[in-house]
């Protein structure tokens, strides 16, 4: 089962390789890793997409590295998760007026035209994209890459059962 | 305010976190470190090889609670140290390990002794580094230090490039560490602690169950005070030999593969659990599915990865194990002891039934388990054992009777063959007016015992009993029950002089090899105290360990001894 993991790590050189390591260690396969500096200085953020039967091991392992500050794990449901996704899909002149239809509808942009081929930058959901690839397959994809996703939780909206609890 | 250089900074470092012994090999890329070490009051002791040193600061770490120092140059040296690394993160050991590096111009292109120290042991430390900066080392040391020490304790590399110890810096005390990922728990939850008790309160058949982490946390007092006013049972797992002592009305002695048959199946029988520093490893709890099916499982430990990784516990208490002791007494005081006298009658009963045993005859060969209850008699117990990996292992913690912590010393989680003289050493140097008593395999011997020329040479007077059984007696016994009898590759035979070996050493040497020669050749080896000394023990081959629960078997499956071999297969 797949879980999005963020988690605040503090920018040390090597903490992607401890975290990697630590990953590969204990068995977990990493689906997907992004990883980028944040506002607070000194402390980057990986999003993790990791394939695990149970979760609490693979927080509780990481927590072991000194260098990991905090780790959220994010509920689909309650967050936003986008990936960016560039794609050569092979559109010789005749096809490109299709491909370009169905690129607007998802808003991914052309971003590279050449004699045989379009490419396409988008980004969105997993959802979206891998939408957006099943309609563009069968044109022949020549290249593609991903980002990996990064994820955020989204604002709580407190509901009104929780307020009464807490007084 | 004067200029050092990084070198300088790294020594008087050590200095301020009272390290008082280093223990090491020296070469290009540590020489810069060297030469300031020379001048201190910290007394470094040359190994002579960096797996010995490693060890030998393991055992110094085992004996005394502090932190172990061990110290090495660049590429072979540092490789050479990940033995003893892999054997700290296991068995959570306190150490410290100082490595040089390669000028930081040079990391990556292949230099000469360069190897990737910081990668190679990622996965074999609690944390480590790599030092750039000049400025940073007085910070990293007290780090390393913190982190080695505190929570799980475990060990901590600092892997430090030549240019960095010969930059300059000025000295200034880093104060105190305060580390953003790194806050260990130690006090344990109220509410879980609370409930802790209730279910203890419930329990007919309740058993501890504990380790490591008693004797890592100095709680051997408040288990003992724990134990007697719940009135539960004890188990002390290998690791945990002396947090408990043998000789207590509630002691059941070691569970596991090789415990006893009381341990075992007390925990087999037992509806509740009290584990407390004990990570349900495989060589406790055999088969897990069937391990202590019936019990319920509070669960305390430091390190919060433990508490359901293997079983997932009714009541999780993450602490260090004598604070949470301490506050399970509080929540237990008032009540009355219970007297539980159903459940230590069966106990008892499985304690005279199948005890712990083996046949000397008089004109027969010496049976290891002999020695050992030899040696007990002579010293009174009052020694520190530190053991090799194998059958003598399992016999020194079997028939030894544990009455302290921190003088059973032993490589539990990785099992390395070698880690006796070293380690010996290493406790000796730490617990000088002790007598330390390494408990030898032959093959484990002739893995480190270039180390007795160290203790020859550093004047460290332990003493080492090598039982000769011409082959790696552990590994012929599973040949014996599980590969019918075919003994590749694990017989050593007798062309070794082990008294003429220690001789040439710098060591004094003697030889049993009947039953009768035992006691006196125990003395002469007490009488000496100048010197270390040897012991060779020619014992009988054939012997095997048991009581023995053969790997992934349920623990309902006990083999008591050869004549019930045919039973359990
Ligand atoms: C470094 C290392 N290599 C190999 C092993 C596998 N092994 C486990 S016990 C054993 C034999 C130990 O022989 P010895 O020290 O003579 O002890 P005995 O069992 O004969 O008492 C071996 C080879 C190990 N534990 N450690
Ligand atoms: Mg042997």
């Amino acid at each position: 089962m797949k879980h999005t993991l963020s988690v605040l790590v503090e920018n040390r050189p090597g903490v992607l390789a401890r975290v990697a390591s630590l990953l590969a260690r204990r068995g977990f396969n990493i689906h997907s890793l992004a990883v980028g500096p944040t506002s607070e200085p000194g402390m980057s953020r990986m999003t993790i997409v990791v394939d695990a039967p149970e979760l609490e091991q693979v927080k509780k392992q990481l927590h072991k590295l000194v260098n990991v500050v905090r780790i959220t794990e994010l509920d689909p449901a309650n967050s936003l998760e986008r990936e960016i996704m560039l794609v050569r899909v092979a559109a010789p002149a005749g096809k490109r007026g299709e491909v370009l239809e169905i690129a607007s509808i998802f808003k991914a942009t052309a971003v590279d035209v050449g004699p045989s081929s379009m490419c396409f930058q988008i980004s969105g959901t997993p959802a979206k994209i891998n939408d957006f690839l099943d309609l563009v397959r069968p044109y022949g994809i020549v290249d593609l890459v991903k980002s990996g996703r990064i994820a955020m939780a989204r604002e709580q909206k407190t509901k009104p059962g929780r307020l009464r609890a807490v007084n | 305010m004067s200029t050092i250089t990084g070198a300088q900074a790294l020594i008087t470092a050590l200095e301020h976190e009272g390290v008082d012994v280093v223990f090491g090999v020296p070469g290009g890329a540590i020489l810069p470190a060297y030469d300031p070490l020379h001048e201190s009051p910290i007394r470094h002791i040359l190994a002579r090889h960096e797996q010995g040193a490693g060890h030998m600061a393991e055992g110094y770490a085992w004996a005394t609670g502090r932190v172990g120092v061990a110290m090495a140059t660049s590429g072979p040296g540092a490789t050479n140290l990940v033995t003893p690394l892999a054997d700290a993160l296991m068995d959570s050991v306190p150490l410290v390990a100082i490595t040089g590096q390669v000028p930081t111009s040079s990391v990556g292109n292949d230099a000469f002794q360069e190897a990737y120290t910081t990668g190679i042991t990622m996965p074999a430390t609690k944390h480590n580094y790599f030092v750039t900066d000049v400025d940073e080392i007085a910070q990293v040391v007290r780090e390393a230090f913190h982190i080695a020490s505190t929570g799980r304790p475990g060990p901590v590399l600092i892997d430090l490039p030549k240019n960095v110890l010969n930059a300059t810096t000025t000295w200034r005390d880093p104060g105190a560490v305060s580390l953003a990922g790194y806050k260990p728990t130690v006090e344990g939850h109220p509410r879980r602690v609370k409930e802790a008790v209730e279910l203890i309160t419930e329990a007919q058949r309740p058993v501890l169950y504990v380790g490591g982490g008693i004797i890592k946390a100095n709680a051997a007092a408040e288990l003992r005070r724990f134990a007697e006013v719940t009135n539960v049972p004890v188990t002390t797992t290998l690791m945990g030999r002396g947090a408990f002592p043998d000789d207590h009305r509630l002691a059941l002695g070691m569970p596991g593969m090789h415990g006893t048959y009381t341990a075992i199946t007390a925990l087999q029988k037992a509806d509740l659990l009290i584990a407390i520093g004990v990570r349900f490893d495989d060589r406790v709890t055999g088969k897990v599915e069937t391990f202590a099916p019936h019990a319920k499982v509070i669960h305390v430990d430091v390190d919060p990865a433990e508490i359901g990784k293997v079983r997932t516990p009714d009541v999780p208490i993450v602490g260090d194990a004598r604070r949470v002791l301490g506050q399970l007494l509080e929540a237990w005081a008032g009540r009355e002891t219970p007297d539980r006298q159903p459940w230590l009658d069966t106990i008892a009963a499985w304690k005279r039934d199948f005890p712990l045993r083996y046949d000397q005859r008089p004109d027969g060969p010496i049976k290891p388990q002999f020695v050992i209850e030899e040696l007990y008699r002579l010293t009174g117990g009052d020694a520190t054992l530190v053991a090799g990996v194998g059958q003598h292992q399992m016999w020194a913690s079997q028939f030894w009777r544990f009455s302290d912590p921190r003088r059973w010393i032993n490589s539990g989680g990785l099992g390395t063959m070698g880690f006796a003289i070293p380690a010996a050493i290493g406790a000796k140097v730490g617990r000088p007016d002790d007598l330390v008593y390494a408990i030898d395999g032959d093959g484990s011997f002739q893995m480190t015992f270039q180390e007795l020329i160290t203790a020859a040479d550093e004047g460290i007077p332990i003493k080492v009993a090598v039982f000769n059984n011409q082959s790696y007696g552990m590994v012929t016994q599973w040949q014996k029950l599980f590969y019918g009898g075919r003994l590749s590759a694990s017989v050593l035979g007798d062309g070794v002089d082990y008294v003429k070996v220690a001789e040439g050493l710098g060591c004094v040497g003697f030889r049993a090899e009947t039953p009768d020669e035992v006691a006196p050749t125990l003395e002469k080896s007490l009488a000496v105290d100048d010197r270390p000394v040897v012991v060779e023990l020619v014992v009988d081959p054939d012997e095997m360990v048991f009581p023995m629960v053969p790997a992934g078997a349920s623990n309902d499956e006990v083999i008591l001894g050869p004549d019930d071999l045919g039973r359990s297969s």
